[in-house]
């Protein structure tokens, strides 16, 4: 299916997406240890109910969560949408080209030598990301050109070296406040602070407008270097300001969330096959459907083995890896 | 000969402003294991120039010096009297379609939406296409008669059908300079001579400037004003294809022996290989 971009259908589709959110987001607050009715979601929403402690689960507990799930979402299916585009690959992701486990060890490394700088953990995980993602993208260059497969492969051999050195430093600092493995190869959401929130929401909202701006400039990428160039496109200027954003969107991500996967390359595929490949329709349904998706995966993770918890990055492996696999065996021909 | 090679643009009842004229001047470029010596051509509105010779005789790189894209080590290309490598990469989008054939789509577009992106460097700051803009989508479609295969993914329809998208695309753009890069691979007789027939219809009526680089000898006579022989680098004929097309010329370059005579329906000359 195509939805042709026209302002009107993107705006459209903006709108049913927002809906569409908004009930899972609703569906998520009633949702957990204590089931709430909506009634009581709304007035606690609204700090207006009869109990307090409705008040406490819903505007402290789990609607912190769920923003974070939602802009964490919205981040990662945006920033694996960009690199599907620059890179020519439908199987690049953040998580599967190592990006995602740069930024970790870069927040990882802040925590360490910044200890309590809020910005400094989101700042050097955008670093780590940018490295990470010059680094695979050079090894994936064949001959001036970039080889799938090289490049995947690059990224995979990359992931698991980060995730080694990863471990190493946790190691070192298991007397620290950093946290543990499983959230930063893994990736959760089960804690988030309002100072991490404010930083998440303007840069996550102005990454993904900005990006939007060059969305069209993407879709004549998805034609070949060449073909773009030959159609008055600037294309080191836009790869290099891309390249940028999506480190930004994925760093952030990171740096508060852990190395959630999967969700790069799961989302931009449904987006694909409900929208089509045109980015002007296709990164606003990344965005939301990334946003719906995280939530729908983490109010799972919190549910599924209640009163344990998954971490939310095992929910969308289980879901993405076998998406990963399809297209993997569905580009090699 | 000469004087129709000199003579002033032909002028025509209507034309506005696609009337165009390409003067290609002593382009020169190096690659590290191939040089082309200075080159040059002109080409008058509505005309159809083709580029032969062997593989890696240079055919390529003419055309992308000629489309302003690839900057040549010496000498310059005019459009309408505007050195082409001067202009910034948009404006020169605006004036100048370049296609070729190998592009890999990993990611499908229907075929409008495909031909749509021939109007990337006209939308300026917006976003969208304007109704102008779609009308030029429509036209294009309908000039390749791609217009029952709108709804259809470029993926699936047939290489020649995805060939006549990619000349729709390269229309859309509405330039004053179409490029063709062997526009007539893996088509059959019968869809390479209705694409050749079609590009050489066009630039007489929207009065565009038509280069195509092709392996196709016979097409070319048949079909184009003005033909360039390159070797190794070098233009080593260039005129009408019978002044171009000779037997001998023809035999030392692609080493094999051929005759050429007349094809005795349109008079123009015809290439024959025969067997050593």
């Amino acid at each position: 299916m195509t939805v042709t971009a026209t302002r009107r259908n993107v705006l459209a589709l903006t709108l049913a997406l927002s809906a569409g959110l908004a009930v899972v987001g609703l569906g998520a607050l009633t949702v957990g240890g204590v089931h709430l009715p909506l009634t009581e979601v709304w007035s606690g929403l609204r700090a207006a109910g009869s109990s307090a402690e409705a008040t406490i689960i819903v505007r402290e507990i789990r609607l912190p969560r769920i923003l974070l799930a939602m802009l964490v979402g919205a981040a990662l299916a945006v920033s694996g949408t960009a690199l599907q585009a620059l890179l020519r690959n439908p199987l690049a992701d953040p998580y599967v080209l190592g990006i995602s486990s740069g930024a970790a060890l870069g927040a990882i490394v802040a925590l360490w030598i910044g200890g309590r700088v809020a910005t400094a953990s989101p700042l050097v995980a955008f670093g780590g990301a940018l490295v990470t993602m010059t680094w695979v993208y050079f090894l994936g260059r064949r001959a001036g050109r970039l080889a799938s497969y090289t490049l995947l492969l690059a990224g995979v051999i990359t992931a698991s070296f980060l995730s080694a050195v990863i471990l190493f430093v946790l190691t070192l600092l298991s007397t620290r406040d950093v946290r543990g493995t499983a959230f930063w190869l893994m990736g959760d959401l089960s804690v988030v602070t309002e100072t991490q929130l404010g930083i998440l929401i303007p840069v996550v909202g102005a990454g993904i407008a900005v990006l939007y701006g060059f969305a069209k400039d993407l879709n004549v990428l998805l034609l070949g270097e060449e073909e773009a160039a030959h159609l008055g496109v600037n294309v080191a200027r836009v790869g290099t300001i891309v390249y940028l954003l999506a480190s930004l969107l994925t760093g952030v991500a990171v740096s508060v969330s852990g190395a959630i996967g999967y969700l790069g390359l799961l989302v931009p595929h449904l987006g694909r096959m409900l929208v089509g490949n045109d980015h002007r329709t296709l990164l606003p349904t990344a965005a939301l459907g990334g946003a719906i998706v995280l939530v729908l995966s983490d109010t799972l993770a919190r549910t599924v083995v209640a009163p344990a918890e998954l971490p939310v990055g095992a929910v969308t492996a289980l879901a993405g890896a076998p998406v990963f696999i399809y297209l993997l065996r569905r580009t090699a021909g | 000969m000469g004087s129709w090679h000199n003579s002033a643009p032909r002028q025509r009842e209507g034309e506005g402003p696609l009337e165009a004229r390409l003067q290609v001047e002593n382009v020169a470029f190096r690659y590290p294991h191939f040089e082309l010596s200075p080159t040059s051509f002109e080409v008058r509105p509505g005309e159809l120039v083709a580029i032969i010779g062997p593989n890696g005789s240079g055919k390529s790189t003419l055309l992308e010096i000629a489309s302003g894209h690839l900057k040549p080590l010496a000498g310059c290309v005019r459009l309408d009297g505007v050195d082409l490598h001067r202009l910034p990469a948009r404006v020169r989008a605006q004036q100048v379609g370049l296609a070729r054939q190998e592009t890999i789509l990993l990611f499908s577009f229907e075929v409008r939406e495909f031909v749509r992106q021939g109007r990337h460097p006209h939308l300026g700051r917006s976003l969208f296409e304007s109704a102008d803009d779609e009308r030029w989508v429509d036209w294009a479609m309908e000039k390749t008669s791609l217009t029952a295969f709108a709804g259809r993914r470029v993926l699936e329809i047939s290489s020649g059908e995805f060939q006549r998208a990619v000349l729709a695309r390269t229309l859309a753009q509405r330039p004053r300079l179409v490029l063709l890069d062997e526009p007539t691979a893996n088509l059959d007789i019968g869809y390479q001579i209705e694409m050749l027939r079609l590009v050489r219809q066009l630039a007489a009526s929207e009065s565009f400037v038509a280069v195509i680089v092709t392996h196709e000898l016979n097409l070319a006579a048949e079909l184009a004003d003005y033909l360039l022989l390159l070797e190794a680098g070098r233009c080593l004929a260039q005129g009408k294809p019978e002044q171009v097309l000779q037997s001998g010329l023809l035999s030392r370059v692609f080493r094999t022996p051929v005759v050429v005579d007349r094809n005795p329906s349109s008079g123009r000359p015809r290439v024959t290989w025969v067997a050593p």
